[in-house]
């Protein structure tokens, strides 16, 4: 009789761990082909939880083969429509060597299929912060652990009476009392043996006497004693805080276009996700900014259009005045992400956000991005104010004109800056 | 009576259940036994998802394997391109094992259930189970405990020696996989509980005869192979894994287990490869008269057999030469016709079949269709049995091509003077010669060097592709660990190639 099992219920999935070893393998072509996928629309999908395709071309898997250009052979096809025995039909050219074209060409099965790897959007994180080493902002992280906890690491043997562990302090307490017990049962023992064949009345007396003290002692082994006691220790851990929240400011006035809003729009989904990538819980608030600042929600932020002049001081003092208000305890990891083509109205307004970043920004975030999206040769306002904070551990400043810049210039922004230190 | 009518009412419902499976089962089987004389292994009928049927494909069919990329790849490779819509899944998969297990797709119909059930579970079971060559070659009770095996002895090395380590040793020994099959000699019977034993004793025999001062003996005495005067090995050994497996100067034991665990895999799937025709042939054959019988007896109302029709043509249906959708002789077209022609000499033969298959005339079908299944392999099958109906039906035309020549020459085509030809050409087609290179281990230099001599036999002027026979040598250097040396040598014996390594 057969057996028909229904294996739907069962986990697929036999092929994880091959496909794993499988992405081990080609690790290299995938680190290449990040920069491309960067570039391309696909990054806002990763952030929805899509999966992304990597083109790789195969891995070779070489044996003893015959040459397909070589040698005299006959294939047998079916469905012959119109030839006879003896029927000469031209090679194609490149094969047979009349046309000149090299030996690659006319090696149809050595050349690699290519074809495309399908990865999560966790692998895929993985692979693109992979390179990202943040030791200043890991510092930070750490400097940011504000609360502790307290945890169960064992037993001690001393301690307030409030952590008393009974049940491992009897177990203590039993252990001793088994231990002197033996003792004094294996001398009864002995002294009972040496009583019975003793004959003289007073050595007996005597025996008698020592059995009778061993007795009392056995009986007055105490059911307690302070060396029995345990107490649960604990120890003070750190908690890391698992909250961030990014700032995103751009600039939303006339002389910032599709293609500027384009670059700083990547240039934000990406600071989000390297932080989803590090924390718990990511909160973004959006500012935008013409010559008023607003905090806007994040559809508003990228697609409403407005025009006029600039001033950036605004937007800065609106995000010390949110960090005031909502972000002020210690719990959150801040983050503050800047773009704009320049721009400003005044020399005066340049200054005054150099002067609100050194003084009231960096000093309570984490870190803070700069970027310039223009193609300017000469420098703008804006940045030569903040060309200032330079030296500023947590500051970071670039220019990027290109979508395909985006990339680079991130890894650039957060890469180890104190590798020499 | 009853029975019957509860049965052609699930079996012409469009949606199937466990009933209607088992009822399926029952009827073909009754009717393989009964009708046809089938004997087939116990059947494992196991329903899959489509993500299970891309795991099955990727492990090559087999329900466990050891752990490798190449799979993964594989797997990946499938994935993508069912993801794309570039390929779909077959409806069934079946395992050369006893039981005989077989994986059928949820999402087929009651139609295709019951065609896959006779297909696979009567029709390739009963050819796994008497071909001569899967008998002998294979052993369908244990190759799943063997895997088993296998698997966690890989996993096991991967603890102890390092990932990379036995990644290195497999691929080496993916590459010679094709070297590793015994063709002449019947491989013995595959046991996991002997294989461990067999372990087992190894690691006591070593233990026991362990003594500290071989150590210290000089390095080149620990060759020490039986056959000390002249050549050796003494016949030239075409199964190169096995030769490395018993002879590689200084490879340590794990090693030489993993080598073995690859061309049992091998061996086992060599007759598979080597039956193709035959085994969809006879498959179809067999699904085509179980439900042709189950029609017959009034299991199935005509909807179900336009279904049938339908599935049971698009199996068949072979693009000609020249139609975009061409890709090569269709296995299953080729095999069915041969032996519904079989079947058709048996009983209706003409002039030209008495001229050209006397032995069947007047025979009967079943015992010979059951007898060709039962002693042949596709090139002694298609020798013997492709008949000129055949290639006339099909149209069959050979195509010559010759590397000095400039053009292609067609060699023979379906008439009187070419039929002789294309029956040759086609059953050397399916030889093994014509994909696997001929090559073999001449001898090793004991004296000096332990380097080993390969010798490539060039048949019809085929050369080796240079690139993948130099990276082919570079892995069997790493398995023999010492110099290695392949010649390709022409039919007068000389060298036109030669690849080196070490």
């Amino acid at each position: 009789m057969s057996i028909i099992i229904d294996r739907r219920k069962n986990t697929s999935g036999k092929s994880i761990n091959n496909r794993q070893k499988f992405l081990k393998r080609i690790e290299g072509q995938i680190k290449k082909a990040l920069p491309d996928i960067m570039s391309q629309e696909g990054i806002k999908d990763s952030k929805n939880g899509g999966a992304v395709r990597i083109p790789v071309k195969g891995l070779k898997e070489p044996a003893f083969r015959h040459d397909p250009a070589t040698g005299n052979k006959n294939t047998v096809r079916p469905g012959n429509d119109k030839f006879t025995e003896g029927d000469r039909i031209p090679k194609p050219e490149g094969e047979g060597g009349g046309s000149g074209k090299g030996k690659g060409s006319n090696q149809p099965g050595s050349t690699e299929d290519e074809f495309s790897v399908i990865l999560s959007r966790d692998e895929f994180l993985r692979y693109f912060f992979d390179d990202l080493e943040l030791p200043n902002l890991v510092k930070e992280f750490m400097e940011s652990t504000v609360d502790y906890k307290n945890r169960r690491a064992g037993y001690i043997k001393d301690s307030v009476p409030s952590r008393l562990n009974i049940k491992t302090s009897y177990q203590q307490a039993l252990g001793r009392k088994i231990a002197l017990q033996g003792v004094f049962e294996q001398k009864l023992k002995e002294l009972e043996a040496a009583l019975a064949q003793e004959k003289d009345e007073a050595k007996k007396k005597e025996l008698e006497d020592e059995i009778e003290l061993t007795k009392r002692q056995l009986e007055t082994i105490p059911f307690f004693e302070d060396l029995d006691l345990r107490y649960n220790n604990f120890e003070r851990v750190p908690l890391p805080a698992t909250s961030a929240v990014m700032f995103c400011i751009m600039d939303v006035s006339g002389s910032m276009g599709f293609h500027e809003k384009d670059i700083s729009k990547r240039f934000f989904t990406l600071l989000y996700l390297f932080l989803t990538k590090q924390y718990e819980k990511v909160e973004l608030v959006f500012i935008r900014h013409h010559t008023e600042a607003k905090e806007v929600n994040e559809e508003e932020f990228f697609n409403s259009r407005e025009s006029g002049g600039t001033i950036v001081a605004p937007s800065l003092a609106l995000m010390k005045k949110i960090i005031n208000e909502r972000y002020n305890d210690n719990q959150w990891n801040i983050y503050c992400c800047q773009a704009s083509d320049g721009d400003v109205w005044s020399d005066e307004d340049a200054a005054q956000c150099h002067k609100a970043v050194r003084d009231e920004i960096l000093p309570s975030i984490q870190y803070m991005a700069y970027i310039e999206i223009n193609k300017h040769e000469r420098n703008s306002s804006l940045w030569k104010a903040y060309q200032k904070l330079q030296d500023e551990d947590k500051f970071s400043m670039r220019n990027i004109f290109e979508v395909n810049q985006i990339w680079p210039v991130f890894q650039g922004l957060f890469r180890k800056r104190n590798v020499a230190a | 009576m009853n029975k019957k009518e509860t049965y052609r009412k699930m079996f012409c419902a469009p949606n199937w259940n466990y009933e209607t499976l088992l009822a399926a089962d029952e009827v073909t089987h009754r009717i393989g036994r009964d009708d046809f004389r089938l004997k087939v292994y116990p059947n494992q009928i196991e329903i899959v998802t489509s993500e299970q049927m891309l795991d099955a494909y990727s492990l090559i069919g087999l329900p466990t394997s050891y752990p490798h990329w190449k799979f993964g790849k594989d797997f990946v490779i499938n994935q993508s391109n069912y993801s794309k819509g570039r390929m779909g899944l077959s409806y069934e998969m079946v395992i050369n094992s006893n039981p005989c297990i077989s994986y059928n797709m949820e999402n087929n119909t009651t139609c295709m259930m019951v065609l896959v059930i006779a297909h696979a579970c009567q029709g390739h079971n009963a050819f796994f189970a008497n071909n001569y060559f899967f008998k002998e070659w294979t052993s369908a009770e244990s190759i799943i405990d063997y895997m088993v095996f296998a698997r966690n002895f890989i996993l096991k090395c991967e603890d102890e020696y390092g990932h990379e380590e036995v990644e290195n040793i497999l691929d080496a020994c993916h590459a010679l996989m094709n070297h590793g099959v015994d063709k002449y000699k019947k491989p013995q019977k595959l046991s996991a509980q002997e294989e461990i034993e067999r372990l087992k004793k190894l690691s006591d025999v070593r233990r026991e005869n362990y003594n500290e001062l071989w150590r210290t003996l000089p390095k080149d005495n620990e060759i020490n192979f039986e056959s000390s005067a002249g050549n050796f090995p003494e016949e030239p050994e075409e199964n190169l894994l096995y030769f490395i497996e018993k002879n590689a100067p200084t490879l340590p034991g794990w090693k030489r287990e993993i080598i073995r665990i690859v061309r049992k895999v091998a061996q086992y799937f060599y007759p598979q490869g080597m039956t193709k025709v035959m085994n969809e042939g006879y498959a179809t054959f067999m699904h085509y008269h179980i439900v042709n019988k189950m029609f017959e007896e009034g299991y199935l109302d005509d909807g179900f057999m336009l279904e049938f029709m339908h599935s049971h043509s698009s199996v068949l249906y072979q693009p000609p030469y020249n139609s975009k959708y061409f890709s090569g002789l269709n296995p299953y077209t080729l095999g069915f016709n041969i032996f519904m022609d079989i079947k058709r000499i048996c009983q209706n033969p003409t002039k030209e079949d008495k001229a050209w298959m006397p032995h069947l005339i007047g025979q009967n079908w079943l015992e010979q269709v059951n007898y060709a299944m039962e002693n042949f392999r596709d090139d002694s099958f298609l020798l013997q049995y492709l008949s000129p109906k055949v290639i006339r039906d099909m149209k069959l035309f050979s195509i010559g091509d010759y590397e000095k020549e400039k053009e292609y020459i067609i060699q023979a085509i379906h008439d009187e003077n070419g039929y002789r030809k294309i029956r040759e050409m086609l059953s050397e087609q399916y030889t093994r010669t014509s994909y696997v290179p001929d090559i073999q281990i001449e001898k090793v230099d004991l004296h000096k060097s332990n380097r080993i001599f390969l010798s490539h036999n060039i048949s019809n002027g085929r050369r080796l592709h240079q690139d993948e026979a130099q990276s082919t040598i570079e892995y069997l250097h790493y398995l023999w660990e010492f110099p290695v040396t392949l010649y390709s040598k022409n039919k007068l014996g000389v060298i036109e190639d030669e690849y080196k390594k070490g």
